[in-house]
């Protein structure tokens, strides 16, 4: 009995195995890296803002506090960007005329609010309340990046899930003294986790308990 | 898919009954029957669980589609998220933190009298109601925390005072936000402006100014308002021969009648249901609906907390003609028809010593008026007679004389004056009212809430007048949230802003005033009754100012921003509660009433009821309260008509013991020429030879939600006998109805579920009074889990549950719970996190009956959680079985795992967006489930986490009572406890240390952390047995 197929079918018979199995791999590979990717969770991109504020000349050059603006980070779950009064609290006296700040001012006499861009958006299932990071010594910069350096804000981290556990399984990993966290300047020492550990305790943080899912999702 | 339905054969079930040893408790006729389709309702949790598409899909159709979703699935996780903004304030009121409630004391009313209340706004949106422990209608926890406790410590923007509330006050928020009210004036069916009406308004009211207002009517609900009573008292001066008339179908008619036989002049009863050892009810559902409810059913269970300390216990005897929640909780209930229970007052006023003339009782029911009258006298000033408003006012006015022969007034009953403003016969008023209209002599007609064309007694004809005057070019104006029944039939309609979008003001049960001040500006361009009247006056006064120059005519000048200021914090206006009166009635004049009680006419007795959850038909749009399953049958989306078995029987009708819905007959009521059909549906403990119908259904323009739903009972109802009648026929018409009952749903297969004894049984063996199954004791495979923090745990006492279904919807606001349809509650489908279930026991024909809330048991040892496939549910360090949405991908698996039958899953797209309106009302402090997705109680986790943060960042841990849950706060008798089990101090721990302390299905040793406490009755040794 003749053969059926050529001989060149075992070729292309291995070919379409190792092919199929490649592509298998790579499009697992490309999915879950095109989602960690910048492209998806937009780390690093500048979001355009109807006024384009400066974090660095206010908060470097000049020096003003996070909590001067985001004044319900201690008290709250949000951080609360600032009402207009706040912003026109200087702008009424300086760079009163720059047109720049047009939105701010005809938000201030029409009393109608600017709509600011998210940067930092959470999916609906999660529950994040700044207060309490802020109060057990998580600095700012520790999620949002080096804000003093950005002249448009731009998202540092990527707000996944697995880089927030980082976190809740390790606290010691980045917490610091409390005095310290609207401190953008401040360094980890040397002995970080020996200094972790020692204000994890000290804190009265219940490491188990942070991987809850209860503590972010409910 | 055909199910051959089998009737129930209730003598079959009789004989069961009959037949059982030892307690023998049951949830429905079905149950008892014992029936094929019902053993396989036990077997499957959700026995209807194909999808909706399983009909028409193919196996291989079906596969193509999953790998096609699948991979689209995959995909829109590698795109960026959509751009979102933040839009902060302009200027950003000072007390205002974006991300944290505050909350404001206002009112709710309903019948005229207000219960106070503590709204949550979420940066300026209401989204949850709770009590105000500072107002007497909604009392809180004080009297429940021992003495050796430390103060609550309140963090921050938690509610200082959480007060009990009502499943109306609960639902009233729904309201709000219904896509269905209305939005704009509607002139003869054609949308109009607000300028538009006042122009109108200006020259109805220049015509009527020339004739001294002879031609102008105005109709009202039960006003208890100052301020609208000094707007109407001011238009009646200005406009001297207009009438203010009031009318609301569930009035207080017999009540005020029955003081002013009694003592000449109208006046309110109040109860002091804390001091009565003895209490007996001739027909009055006094824990359930009525202004007072809430504060009884605390005083109530303040006597009713049984511990290992407790040596007695008060005593509540009922005689009803229709099983109702106050019924339910009685030591001895009797039932009797309507008549009976006036014929068993005079009996018992004969007993305990007044000259009447008793008419004669069959042999069993005069033994209980001679042991229940010697009860009472052995409790003089220490017992109370109480008699509701379905009775006629002669027998009102025979119980407050009872009350004086018994010592009690002063004591447990005291009378201040009416708490309304007008204290006059409602149904009089109507009755004048269209009189007038069929006279021809109305020429504007302002109705200001209500619905009269739909609720006025059916002989007055209300609705053809109202059109003939219309018609006639009278100038009728309708002011209301929906365009109703009687807004079709008025020239204007007039969109009315909803209690939280208005100011106002009201009394409580004892004459206590509170500010009504709104939440929120009103949604559409809506008026209130306070701003209608004002512009009537010709002036155009907003809310605010109204009441408060009113309020403020009234007080010093130099100090009335302060009071101000403090009334609008607490929510009383302090001093305003009516002085007690000292008062004695005129035994005279009750006699001469008494003897013209008028004998009922032969055949079937009929009581006219408003609905345990829709009330007189104003909440029939309201989704929540249609879904909520009413108090002992556990309907939802209808009503029926109660029948007892036995007459059931009679005249041969039935109920199928079908699946999950109930197949029942249909009756015709016929009743002086009116003729209503209904469905029936046999109640246990329905006196026989009486049927019950409910008002508030079979309304037509109610809305998407509550339009033809039901049958209405208004067409039974006369102006010369709102309540009670007798003579009615029912024929059985051959049709069949589903109904939709959740009372065999989520069953637990009849197992050892509630534990129930007498006070005696407790002081005697308090140790044996629940059988042990040595919980805690038994080994388990599973590894013990450490932890040094806290224990939640809940205890529910199920002594003090008087099935008010308060916690339900408390439950259902807070945790944005989607309601689901009488459709999707038919095949098993509701959603509530906690339900309620009902138990019986004993006889068919007037069982005992228990209430018993089950939310999820937050086991330790949760079977839910291995079966997981995808770890969706696990547990916290704290104890929690945590519900991830995020990870739940449906399969169920958890749901049939579970012995208590707890989870629920949205089969569909429940919480739909494409009202953006309901949107508003979300709770933004939990998730809102889609498709697909398992959800089951949390023990409130939102609320937890909250103290727990605040509790960390002051360095110190949670402290007992700062974590209260939804249904908690809402309990009127707080019978749910919640709290730390390792804190010995916490009351949750002393509850679980109680003697009577038991779990559901302990022998499985899932480990429960809610828990419960047993039911201690106190039935009179001389009735047991009964």
């Amino acid at each position: 009995m003749p053969q059926v197929f050529h001989r060149s079918s075992n070729t292309l018979a291995r070919l379409s195995i190792v092919t199929g199995a490649a592509l298998l791999v790579s499009s697992v590979l490309i999915g879950s890296n095109l989602s960690r990717s910048p492209y998806v969770t937009q780390v690093g991109a500048p979001v355009d803002q109807p006024v384009p504020f400066s974090h660095k000349h206010h908060v470097k050059e000049l020096g003003i506090d996070c909590r001067y603006c985001h004044s319900t980070v201690e008290k709250s779950a949000v951080a609360s960007v600032p009402p207009t009064h706040t912003c026109m609290s200087c702008h009424s006296q300086v760079w009163t005329n720059s047109p720049l700040l047009e939105p701010i001012r005809q938000s201030y006499l029409n009393g109608t609010p600017v709509k600011w861009n998210k940067v930092y958006d959470l999916p609906d299932f999660v529950y994040f309340n700044h207060s309490i990071h802020v109060q057990k010594g998580i600095g700012c910069d520790t999620c949002h990046g080096p804000v003093h350096e950005m002249n448009i804000t731009y998202k540092a981290q990527p707000l996944s899930m697995a880089w927030c556990l980082d976190c809740h399984r390790q606290p010691e990993k980045y917490i610091r003294p409390k005095e310290e966290v609207y401190n953008y300047e401040y360094k980890q020492p040397k002995n970080q986790l020996e200094l972790g550990e020692k204000l994890v305790k000290e804190y009265g943080i219940r490491k188990e308990q942070l991987t809850d899912c209860a503590i972010c999702h409910r | 898919m055909k199910r051959k339905h089998q009737s129930l054969n209730l003598d079959e079930i009789r004989e069961r009954l009959a037949g059982a040893r030892g307690r023998n408790y049951w949830r429905s006729l079905e149950e008892v029957a014992d029936s094929e389709e019902f053993r396989q309702i036990l077997e499957k949790e959700f026995p209807l669980q194909s999808s909706p598409l399983g009909a028409f899909l193919h196996r291989r159709q079906f596969l193509k589609l999953m790998g096609a979703s699948l991979a689209l699935a995959g995909l829109t996780s590698c795109r960026p998220l959509p751009q979102r903004k933040i839009v902060p304030q302009v200027q950003q009121p000072e007390e205002v933190i974006p991300g944290k409630p505050l909350y404001y004391a206002s009112a709710f009313t309903l019948g005229g009298f207000a219960r106070g209340i503590l709204v949550e706004s979420h940066e300026g949106r209401p989204t949850k109601i709770e009590g105000n422990a500072r107002h007497p209608a909604s009392p809180g926890r004080q009297g429940v925390r021992p003495l050796n406790q430390p103060a609550r410590i309140h963090p921050d923007g938690t509610p200082e005072h959480l007060g009990a509330t009502d499943a109306f006050t609960q639902a009233s928020i729904l309201t709000l936000y219904d896509p269905d009210r209305s939005q704009s004036p509607v002139q003869q069916n054609r949308v109009a402006s607000w300028q538009d009406f006042n122009t109108a308004l200006a020259a109805a009211m220049a015509k009527q100014a020339a004739a001294r207002g002879a031609g102008l009517r105005i109709l009202t609900e039960t006003v208890t308002s100052p301020t609208l009573a000094a707007l109407l008292e001011e238009l009646l001066r200005k406009y001297p021969q207009a009438r203010w008339y009031q009318y609301e179908p569930v009035n207080r008619d017999h009540s005020l009648e029955g003081t002013r036989i009694a003592f000449g002049e109208p006046m309110q009863a109040i109860y002091r249901i804390d001091r009565a050892d003895v209490i007996l009810s001739l027909d009055a559902n006094f824990l359930h609906g009525d202004g007072a409810s809430v504060r009884y059913a605390h005083d109530y269970s303040t006597r009713r907390r049984v511990s290992r300390d407790t040596r007695s216990m008060n005593r509540l005897y009922v005689v009803e003609s229709t099983p109702t929640v106050t019924g339910s909780v009685a030591d001895h209930r009797l039932p009797l028809r309507p008549s009976q229970v006036s014929a068993f007052a005079q009996a018992l006023a004969k007993a305990v010593g007044l000259p009447v003339s008793a008419p004669s009782l069959p042999a069993e029911v005069q033994r209980w008026v001679d042991v229940v009258a010697r009860d009472l006298q052995a409790h003089r000033g220490r017992c109370l007679v109480l008699v509701g408003e379905s009775q006629p006012p002669a027998v009102h006015a025979l119980v407050h004389a009872m009350n004086d022969a018994l010592g009690n007034i002063g004591q447990t009953v005291v009378y201040t004056a009416p708490v309304e403003v007008k204290p006059v016969s409602q149904t009089e008023e109507i009755r004048r009212l269209a009189q007038e209209m069929a006279s021809g002599t109305v020429e504007a007609l302002v109705i200001l809430g209500g619905n009269p064309a739909y609720n006025a007694p059916a002989d007055l004809e209300f609705a053809r007048l109202l059109k003939e005057t219309t018609q006639r070019g009278a100038f009728t104006v309708h002011l209301s949230m929906y365009e109703d029944e009687t807004s079709a039939l008025c020239e204007w309609h007039l969109p009315e802003s909803h209690y939280l979008e208005t100011w106002g003001d009201a009394r409580a049960y004892d004459g206590t005033v509170s500010i009504i001040q709104p939440l929120i500006e009103p949604l559409y361009p809506s008026r209130s009754s306070y701003e209608i009247v004002d512009a009537m006056l010709g002036r155009q006064r907003s809310g605010y100012d109204i009441v408060r120059s009113y309020w403020q005519g009234r007080s010093g000048h130099t100090t009335f921003d302060k009071s101000w200021r403090k009334w609008l914090h607490d929510g009383v206006v302090a001093g305003s509660t009516l002085p007690v009166k000292m008062v004695k009635p005129r035994l005279t004049s009750v006699l001469e009433a008494v003897q013209k009680i008028s004998p009922v006419p032969e055949g079937l007795e009929m009581t006219i009821l408003p609905d345990p959850n829709i009330w007189d038909g104003r909440f029939a749009n309201n989704g929540w309260l249609q879904e909520l399953p009413k108090p002992l049958s556990l309907l939802t989306w209808d009503n029926a008509v109660y029948i007892s078995p036995a007459t059931a029987q009679r005249l041969g009708l039935s109920m199928d013991t079908g699946g999950l819905a109930n197949m029942v007959d249909m009756v015709e009521i016929r009743y002086r020429g009116a003729k209503v059909r209904a469905p029936i549906w046999i109640m246990p403990g329905q006196p026989d030879d009486c049927i019950t119908v409910f008002l508030g259904y079979g309304r037509q323009r109610a809305g998407k939600v509550g339009t033809d739903l039901g049958y209405n009972a208004y067409a039974l109802r006369y102006s010369d006998s709102l309540w009670t009648v007798g003579g009615v026929t029912l024929a059985k018409t051959g049709e069949r109805y589903s109904l939709a009952s959740t009372q065999q749903h989520h069953s637990m297969e009849g197992r050892d579920l509630i534990h129930a004894g007498t006070l005696q049984q407790f002081l005697r063996d308090p140790d044996h009074f629940v059988p042990k199954h040595g919980a805690g004791e038994l080994p388990s495979l599973y590894p013990e889990h450490q932890w040094d923090g806290h224990k939640w745990a809940m205890v529910i006492d199920t002594s003090l549950c008087i099935g008010c279904n308060a916690c339900v919807v408390a439950c259902q606001a807070e945790n944005n719970i989607p309601i689901v349809g009488k459709q999707q509650v038919a095949i098993g489908r509701e959603m509530h996190w906690l339900r309620v279930d009902r138990y019986y026991e004993g006889g068919l024909d007037n069982p005992r009956t228990y209430h018993q809330p089950v939310p999820c048991m937050h086991c330790e040892k949760a079977p839910c959680e291995p079966v997981c496939p995808v770890g969706a549910t696990v547990h916290s360090h704290e104890g929690l079985n945590q519900m991830v949405y995020n990870r739940c991908v449906g399969t169920r698996y958890c749901s049939n795992n579970c012995p208590y039958k707890v989870r629920r899953f949205n089969f569909l797209k429940y919480n739909d967006p494409k009202e953006p309106v309901l949107q508003l009302l979300n709770n933004p402090d939990v998730t809102v489930r889609g498709r697909g997705v398992m959800e089951k109680c949390t023990y409130c986790v939102q609320r937890i986490n909250a103290a727990r943060i605040e509790a960390k960042k002051l360095g110190r841990e949670v402290q007992d009572g700062e974590v209260v849950t939804a249904c908690q706060a809402a309990c009127p008798t707080h019978a749910i406890i919640f709290g730390d089990m390792s804190d010995e101090r916490s009351l949750v721990a002393q509850a679980k240390a109680q003697p009577h302390h038991y779990g559901l299905l302990e022998e499985l040793n899932v480990r429960p952390r809610t828990t419960y406490l047993a039911t201690v009755r106190n039935p009179n040794p001389e009735l047991e047995g009964d």
